[in-house]
């Protein structure tokens, strides 16, 4: 293990900080407060979280280890909800599609003999799966808001001609689960060329030969692909009846 | 037995009243042009009848049963909607004519779609024109032939001749005509235009959400 960063350094690199606020501060972007309520966040989300995961690790409990898996998934669901814009039942649908995702694209890493139940491995695994799928369903939402608001006129023809709910909206959410996933396919296509992801890096700052850190970053790609695209098709369909009420009319939800 | 029977149907967008009690008896075949001042209900009226819209009170009736006890996509394929300025939907004039079949899971009767876009002056060879190449006019003929390519019992038609030139307002016109006489077809279309409403078979005339005393013949 080659990793150094101590209190020390940590305190040293708030200067970093320093640098950002004195940014915003000159060019008054009116995000000082944001940018020093960001930063203490982070500081006490991150010990609390890295004292916790200690302990589970320490006593690599089955049971405590789900709990935590459902947890995270339960607040990637309800930050997923956060960017619906009034989209009704968004919650459950949230973290259904969440839940779902994860579990399908963990059970398939699992299957593969890629990871094992085990803390250390789970939990930091759901989290990358859940959090790349809560993007993906904040952003399908945002297109299912914006589009349904856009393409009304062509929605409504469509519902007078006799089309179903389903052929109505066809256009709209295969727009909207192609929103959610194309990030995930930017970043593939530009994954080592451009980015060196987070536990590529992660892998090589800990001391770990490159190629075989690039093993591991192949397989994040892939269940990557596979969490957002879940999660996109299952939150784009389980949502868009939302836009229309009980009489099968168009209605888009006001926030 | 009237196809379509409106009994004090009413609209309500919090505290406004957009229409109230309006009654009304419209029979299968008939052509029914309403008219009246931008604002005044028409087509929310219009939208009411075609289920794209619920009445707040009153109560529509269509072929014996209130609207309510219909499932509304198939009351939408038995009474048609077709707006003022269509969408055109995808990339063809296909598209557009085959839309109706594939929302039936129906096989694209291509024979029939040829005919119809000979009858409204365009050619079979349309068909595949992209629907960015389209004039004004021939998007409006071929949104109303969308409407009719699998025929509904009632047509209702926003206000489908504005914006057109004379010429195309006269063809669109003849083939609404055409819907109704030969076709059968019950007509409910909205209108400001002077000469359709003078030559209307049967006039409604709403201001301000109320049909006008003496303004329904």
């Amino acid at each position: 293990m080659n990793l150094a960063v101590n209190n020390q350094s940590l305190v040293l690199a708030l200067g970093l900080v320093m640098i950002a606020l004195v940014i915003g501060w000159k060019e008054k972007l009116g995000i000082d407060r944001d940018m020093i309520i960001g930063v203490v966040r982070a500081v006490i989300q991150l010990f609390v979280v890295g004292y916790l995961l200690k302990y589970v690790f320490r006593i690599a409990n089955i049971w405590l280890t789900a709990i935590l898996i459902l947890i995270i998934i339960f607040n990637a669901g309800y930050n997923a909800k956060q960017r619906s814009g009034g989209i009704p039942k968004a919650l459950p649908i949230s973290v259904g599609a969440i839940l779902i995702s994860t579990s399908v694209t963990l059970g398939v890493l699992m299957l593969a003999g890629a990871i094992k139940f085990i803390p250390s491995q789970m939990i930091p695994i759901s989290g990358m799966i859940a959090s790349n799928s809560m993007v993906a369903i904040g952003l399908c939402y945002r297109n299912l808001n914006a589009q349904f608001k856009q393409e009304r006129q062509a929605v409504l023809e469509k519902l007078a001609l006799g089309a179903d709910l389903k052929d109505a909206s066809r256009d709209i959410v295969r727009a909207s689960i192609k929103t959610g996933m194309q990030p995930t396919i930017d970043s593939a296509k530009t994954v080592g060329i451009v980015s060196l992801p987070g536990m590529m890096s992660g892998l090589i700052f800990a001391g770990v030969d490159p190629v075989r850190a690039i093993k591991y970053q192949i397989m994040v790609t892939f269940m990557l692909m596979s969490a957002t695209s879940i999660g996109s098709v299952l939150a784009c369909y389980w949502a868009y009846r939302g836009f229309y009420n009980e009489r099968k009319q168009l209605q888009v939800p006001s926030n | 037995m009237s196809l379509l029977t409106l009994k004090n149907v009413g609209y309500q967008v919090g505290k406004q009243q957009i229409l109230r009690d309006i009654s009304l008896n419209i029979d299968a075949g008939e052509w029914v042009t309403f008219a009246g001042p931008s604002g005044s209900g028409k087509s929310t009226l219009a939208r009411i009848i075609a289920s794209l819209l619920s009445r707040t009170s009153g109560d529509l009736i269509f072929d014996g049963q209130s609207i309510d006890s219909y499932d509304p996509i198939a009351y939408r394929r038995r009474v048609s909607y077709g707006f003022q300025q269509p969408t055109l939907f995808g990339e063809t004039v296909r598209d557009n004519l085959a839309f109706p079949y594939q929302i039936r899971q129906l096989p694209f009767d291509e024979q029939r779609a040829d005919t119809a876009l000979e009858y409204v002056g365009l050619v079979a060879a349309d068909l595949d024109k992209a629907v960015i190449d389209l004039s004004g006019g021939q998007r409006q003929r071929v949104a109303l032939l969308r409407n009719v390519m699998i025929y509904p019992e009632v047509l209702i038609l926003d206000e489908v001749t504005a914006g057109l030139d004379a010429e195309n307002k006269a063809f669109v016109w003849s083939l609404i005509d055409h819907f109704n006489q030969d076709d059968g077809i019950t007509i409910l279309t909205i209108t400001h235009d002077q000469s359709e409403i003078v030559a209307a078979k049967r006039l409604v005339t709403i201001v301000d959400g109320q049909i006008v005393p003496g303004g329904a013949s």
